[in-house]
Order: C-alpha cells, then structure tokens, then sequence
C-alpha cells in the first residue's frame, strides 16, 4: 500500500533562503517513489513534521546492532509509530571514514548504493564524532547494510561507555603547519584501541582527538580526554625577506597591531630594518604570527607533539579543557610513533581502572588529583603541566626534600647530555 | 558450516592515502606555505613547487544520496574525482591548477552550494542530531542551522569578521554541537515532569540518582509503586536525569528555551582556549525558524565586526572592550543570571579594581 505523503507546511518553511535545505533532500527521497525507502521517508517527514508542531522529539533508544560487536548502531524506535509506520524504527550505523575525511567519488557512490537498497538514502558528513553518520535503517537491515560496508573497508565506530570514533586534522596531507603525521598517529591509536570500540565496558566514554599544531583544527583541547597537539622545540623559521614584504604589505603599524602585538609572551619585535626578532625561549607555539606570515615564519625542525588530558563538556561538573600531561615528545620514527600508542594505551587503562561510573578522565583526575595520574602513568612532573604553582598552604609535604632531590637529579642528568 | 553468521573485519580506521587526491599525497608532509587568493579558496604550495588549490563549499550536512550524487558528479567532472570534508561539514574539492578556480566555483553556485567558509568567515554551523534523530532533543538543530546559515549566507562567502567565527548549535545542556563564538543552545527552565507509572520497569533508579549534579533527585514510592521524586527548589533543570530515565520528561514546548552563549575558542592560538559564555536566554523555541533566537545572534555578529580589531576572535574582542560594553553595544539586558554560582565560580568574578567606565 502506497502511503501518502504528509502535508509538511512548517517543514516547507525551511525550503526558502539561499542555503541548501536538509528539508528539499528529505522530500526528494520521499518522492522516490521506486526506491524501496520511499515509504520510510514519507512516515518520517510526518512525524518530523508532528516535532515541528508540537515541539518534542520523538524517539527512543532499545537495542540494535550487528554480529561481534557490542556498539557503534544507535537504535531509534518512534514513540508514535501508530501514526507513522513506516519509520517506526530508524537506526543509524555509525561508520569511522579515513583520517582527514579523505574521499574518493566511487567510495561515496558505493555508499549511497549500499544505503538505498538498505537505509533511507540519508547520509550525514559526518557527525558530531566524527562518523559518517548513515541514518535511518530498520532492525532487519542494519546487518546487510554494515556487512557490505565492511567488505569496502570500513569499520563501525563507537558509542556508549568506550572508545569513540576520532579525528585528525588535514595535517600532512596539505598543511606547512603540520607538526607530526596526524593520520599515522590516529590510526595507529585508535587501531590499538579497537577491542574497546567495539566491545564497550569502560566507566564512560574515551575519546582522541588528534591536530597538527595548536590552531587546533578538530577542536582536541576541549572535545577528547586525550589530545595530541602537534609543536615543535627549536627555533621557529624565519624568512626575513618575506618579512619584510608582509610589513611593505600592511604597514609598520599595520605589522606590530597584527603580529608583534598580539604575540601572548611578547616574543616579537620588529627591527629597524624591517626585520624580525624572534625570542623563541619565550615563545610558546601559540601559532598567531605563522598564520598571519605563512611565506614568511613557519614551524621548526624538531617536531613532535604536547599531550593534554581531561577535555570534556557539561556533565555533570561543568566544562573541562584538557590539560597539559606530555610538555613535548619528538616524533620522528617509528619508536615514538609506538611510545605514541603506549601512552594512549595506559592512559585508558588507568581510566578504566580508576574511574568511577559515568566519570570521564578530567572528572577523575579532579578527583584524585593530577598527580595521582602521573604516578600511574609514570609520568614526571613538569612546570608546564600548570598555570602556576598551588596558592593553597594546606597540604602535606612530609617527602618534600626527597622531590626537590629527584628535580635536582633530573636537571644534573639533563646538563649532562 | 554455510549458515555461520559472518563476523565483522575489525579492520578499524581506514588508511587515507587510498582516498586521498593525488597531489596531496604525492606531497604529504612537504608543503611549504599557504595563501587564500579569495574567499572560499585556499592554494597551497609544495616544497618541490607543485601547487594545489582548494575550493571550500558549504552543504546541508544531513544529505541525500541525490545531493551526494551530484557533490561526486562535480569532483569527477571539474576536480579529479576527490573530495574531504571538515569538521564543520564543509566539502573541499583541490585542483591541480589556478584555471580551473572558478569554473569550479561557478558549477558549485550554480547547483546551490555557497563557496566560502575560510579564514575570518563566519564557517558551517557545528550542529547536532535534534528531531530528526536524537532520544533527547529539545529543538531540531538542523532547522536551527538552516534558518541562521540563511541569514549568514553573505558571511559565509566574505571575509570581512575580525577573525574566523565558529557558531554551534545544540539540541539540549550536554551541547554536542560544542564550544562556539556563538553558540545557540536549548536551555531547559523546569524541572522534568514525571510518569510515576514507567519508572520503575524503565529506570535504573540508583544510576539517575547518581546522574542528578545537585543531588535532587531521591527514591519514592507513589500510588504504592517505587518511583523518583525530585527536589523542585534544587533542581538546576539541567535534563541530565532524562536519557537514562526517559519517563523524566524534561523537553517542554514553552518552557524550553534557547540560551546565547559566547566567547567559546578551541586554539591555543594567542589565548589559551576558552568556554563559551551565558549573554541571552529565555528566547522561545520557535520552530520552523526560531526568528529570535537569530535576531539575537545577528545582533552579535553585527556589533563584533563592527567593533572587533582584525585577528580578534569573539572572546579576545570581548576581553579588550569588557563586558559592559558587550552589553551596551548588543542591547542585551544584564541580569542575576549572568553571574555564576556554579563550582569555580568565583574564579569568574572581578577580583580588580579594573572597571570599563
């Protein structure tokens, strides 16, 4: 039986305007009325268009997914499937796409193939987690649908208590700012985490996020309990004859309003001569001046990545950043690509160790304090890890001089390099 | 044994260089320096002098396999058959030539995708699932977007903010949509309504317990059945009872609202990151195109690129010219509010004689 579809007069409303409507895309696949999800996509315009009306949504979680794996569908089951049938259940898969978001057009149509015969023919690029997002399936075709995309290639991502899907900045692939191989560094963390992916039983959710530099482009200082941020140790590049240019260009007020002015540790002043003064010892990799310069200042030579924990939103104690763990770790071969993952690795495990349930990491290391972590992780302490020394005189510090010994031993071992 | 399930491949994250265009990977971790020759276009250029260009294209996000279609058509037919997209859900095509630029950019117009969204635009808003998809929206962010991107249309394909504007939208407090210069979120007022009749057989009553931020939300028995009850004066209305107890209805037609928030950056660039902070709330949630909630983020957008100094992004214009005067150049009323009381808060407060008179 055909079923008719809806009269969606506020929907129709989100037709007008120069910017392309999700709305005209939902109809156009309701229109299809000889692809097998037609009907689906009537019955889900009607109840869309009921949420319009009434303003509530109207779906519920339940219990869906595929062979061998514990998560990575999201079950959705209409609470007013008796109006609208046709959708009562509209599942999305959550599928990882390449680091970078890199895609070819023959991968992308096999996708739209696979979700007509199976799904609704909607896609979303991508998702908050950065999955691609394949939504509205029923319960009877989520397997198909998953077995033929794996046989592509692709994986599923993660939901629930475990490890979630990641993401890395373009990075190498077309940025001079790139401080490391994002998508190598990704891969092979997210690929050594999978059992935690796909069979879930973490307190809460872990997630990765990985960016080449620290304009931060995937947003990992607040949006992942582990963040690598790509940096580098030696002196910044400077060309001073394209410096010289880029102050011709703006002006010498123009070029210290923009640049040597908005440094954040006052690193920069302009020469006489037109040139540049770099204090690198007082720079902090911030990023401002290379990206106003990019022929003129770019990063340095010895490169490697900062490591910061505990970013996390709302619930339930407020918002977190993630905060400085690893000050600075060089990569270069394939070791640190390994020590890389070996970080990441005992980080989880003492997360699923120590955490206590629905508490994320920056959660738990408010709890037990920063430096319980760094002890389970054997990590050293370093003046990087805060904004400044405790304000608060009440603690106890019976070990001091032991701790004030190891700095001593670790500078003596450091000048002797 | 023929009818054993197939098991899956846990092949996890796809290795890129198989989908990537090939000047890019020919030149991965070689490029030496970047300029954008117009809105919308980024052209980089390699070590060994191989060059590529970019154009940058807004899209729905929530896409049809017509409009996916269409977007592979393009890329096989003007750009080599490769496309990435970014995090914001904007689509990048590279060319391998400065001559294929704008035919490119005229193609992607012609068929209703707006190029734009680089350096100091204001990019795709970051939006979350809402009506169409999520168990616990109060708002549809899609539509949200749509109506706001709309309005941004023209600043999306300039450049003409002080800095790069990153707006998100969320569909409830959890903020998927995530840290913004602007971000439009719902903001729930009252406390959930609850069907005494379905918790016990749907709740795991001890886990929303625990849940409950403000510790309001204690065991009961109602009509003789084992229920929840909440403490109404302590209840913060945060909702974060609802997803695991959904007979705590919290999502209201009226008295969900959608709150404007401010200042949220995610680089360490300059600054070091910063949340995105409380300036408008109380506006109602007016679907299909929530015309005050716009009318406020308009009002924001005005007065910052009026007012912001170039490289200044929302939160560093905010802190140059203080937040009375964000007050008196938005027309946006200060109230109780505004002021946190929240764990930290204090740390939000004016220790200084600093005042903006």
């Amino acid at each position: 039986m055909a079923t008719n579809k809806p009269d969606t007069p506020l929907l129709d409303q989100l037709e007008d305007g120069p910017w392309p409507s999700f709305v005209t895309g939902l109809k156009r696949l309701a229109d299809s009325e000889d692809k097998p999800y037609a009907n689906m996509m009537k019955s889900l315009l009607g109840q869309l268009e009921h949420s319009y009306e009434t303003r509530k949504g109207y779906w519920k979680g339940g219990t869906a997914g595929v062979i061998g794996y514990g998560a990575g569908v999201i079950p959705r089951f209409s609470e007013v499937a008796s109006k609208f049938p046709e959708s009562k259940e509209f599942h999305t898969l959550r599928i990882m796409p390449p680091a970078g978001m890199h895609y070819d057009t023959g991968t992308l149509r096999k996708f739209c193939d696979i979700w007509e015969e199976h799904g609704s023919g909607l896609i979303a690029f991508h998702g908050q987690s950065g999955d691609i997002m394949f939504q509205g399936c029923d319960t009877d075709n989520i397997q198909p649908a998953f077995d033929k995309m794996n046989e592509m290639g692709f994986d599923m991502g993660g939901a629930g208590a475990g490890v979630r899907t990641s993401m890395s900045c373009v990075g190498s692939a077309r940025c001079e700012q790139s401080c490391y191989d994002e998508a190598k560094a990704m891969r092979m963390v997210i690929n050594a985490l999978l059992d935690d992916m796909h069979r879930p039983s973490l307190p809460y959710k872990f997630k990765a996020k990985f960016s080449g530099c620290s304009n931060d482009c995937v947003n990992a200082t607040h949006r992942s309990d582990f963040a690598v941020i790509g940096t580098w140790a030696d002196d910044m590049k400077v060309n001073q004859e394209k410096i010289k240019e880029k102050v011709a260009e703006l002006g010498r007020k123009g070029f210290n309003d923009q640049v040597v002015n908005m440094c954040p540790t006052r690193a920069l002043s302009l020469n006489d001569d037109d040139t540049l003064d770099v204090d690198n010892e007082s720079c902090v990799r911030c990023m401002h001046c290379i990206n106003v310069c990019t022929k003129a200042l770019s990063v340095g030579d010895k490169k490697g990545v900062t490591i910061l924990v505990g970013g996390k939103r709302t619930l339930k104690i407020g918002d977190l950043m993630g905060t400085v763990v690893v000050p600075f770790h060089k990569m270069e071969d394939e070791d640190d690509y390994d020590w890389l993952v070996e970080m990441a690795e005992n980080a989880l495990e003492f997360f699923a160790d120590n955490a206590l349930e629905h508490e994320r990491m920056g959660e738990m290391i408010e709890r037990i304090g920063l430096v319980e972590f760094l002890d389970g992780l054997d990590i050293e302490v370093d003046p990087n890890m805060i904004s400044h020394p405790r304000t608060s005189s009440y603690v106890r510090m019976d070990t001091w001089d032991e701790e004030a010994e190891k700095w001593a031993a670790r500078k003596g071992s450091a000048a002797a390099e | 044994m023929s009818d054993a399930p197939r098991m899956p491949d846990e092949c996890g994250v796809p290795d890129a260089m198989g989908f990537m265009h090939p000047l890019l990977k020919k030149n991965y971790g070689n490029w030496d320096w970047h300029d954008r020759p117009r809105p919308g276009v980024l052209h980089h250029v390699a070590k060994n002098g191989d060059e590529v260009w970019t154009v940058k294209a807004g899209t729905q996000r929530q896409m049809d396999v017509y409009t996916i279609r269409k977007l592979c058509d393009i890329a096989d037919q003007m750009a080599g058959g490769h496309v990435r997209f970014t995090t914001r859900s904007n689509i990048e095509f590279m060319v391998d030539s400065a001559d294929k630029v704008d035919p490119l950019i005229e193609r992607l117009e012609g068929e209703g995708f707006p190029v734009g969204g680089t350096g100091n635009s204001v990019s795709m808003i970051s939006h979350t699932q809402g009506w169409l998809h999520c168990d616990i929206p109060g708002t549809d962010a899609s539509g949200v977007v749509k109506s706001l991107m709309d309005l941004i249309y023209h600043d999306f394909k300039h450049e003409e903010m002080p800095n790069r504007v990153k707006v998100t939208t969320s569909c409830c407090q959890i903020n998927c949509g995530g840290q913004g210069d602007i971000a439009i979120n719902i903001q729930h007022t009252k406390p959930p309504m609850i069907n005494h009749d379905l918790v016990s057989n749907m709740c795991e009553r001890p886990a929303v317990v625990a849940r409950c931020p403000v510790a309001a939300i204690r065991p009961a028995l109602v009509n003789g059945k084992p229920t929840l009850e909440v403490d109404e004066k302590k209840c913060v209305c945060c909702g974060a009872c609802f997803p695991p107890c959904p007979p705590m209805q919290i999502n209201d037609p009226v008295h969900s609202k959608i709150a404007i928030w401010v200042g949220g950056k995610h680089s360490s660039t300059r600054t070091k990151p910063s949340f995105h902070k409380l300036v408008a709330a109380g506006l109602p949630n007016n679907a299909p195109r929530w015309p005050e909630a716009a009318d406020v983020v308009m009002r924001i957008l005005k007065a910052y690129k009026d007012g912001g100094r170039p490289w200044e992004r929302m939160s560093e214009w905010i802190d140059r010219i203080g937040w009375p005067k964000f007050f008196e150049v938005t027309g946006l009323p200060f109230t109780k509010f505004h002021i946190d009381d929240w764990r930290g808060a204090r740390r939000s407060l004016n220790a200084s004689a600093h005042v903006h008179l």
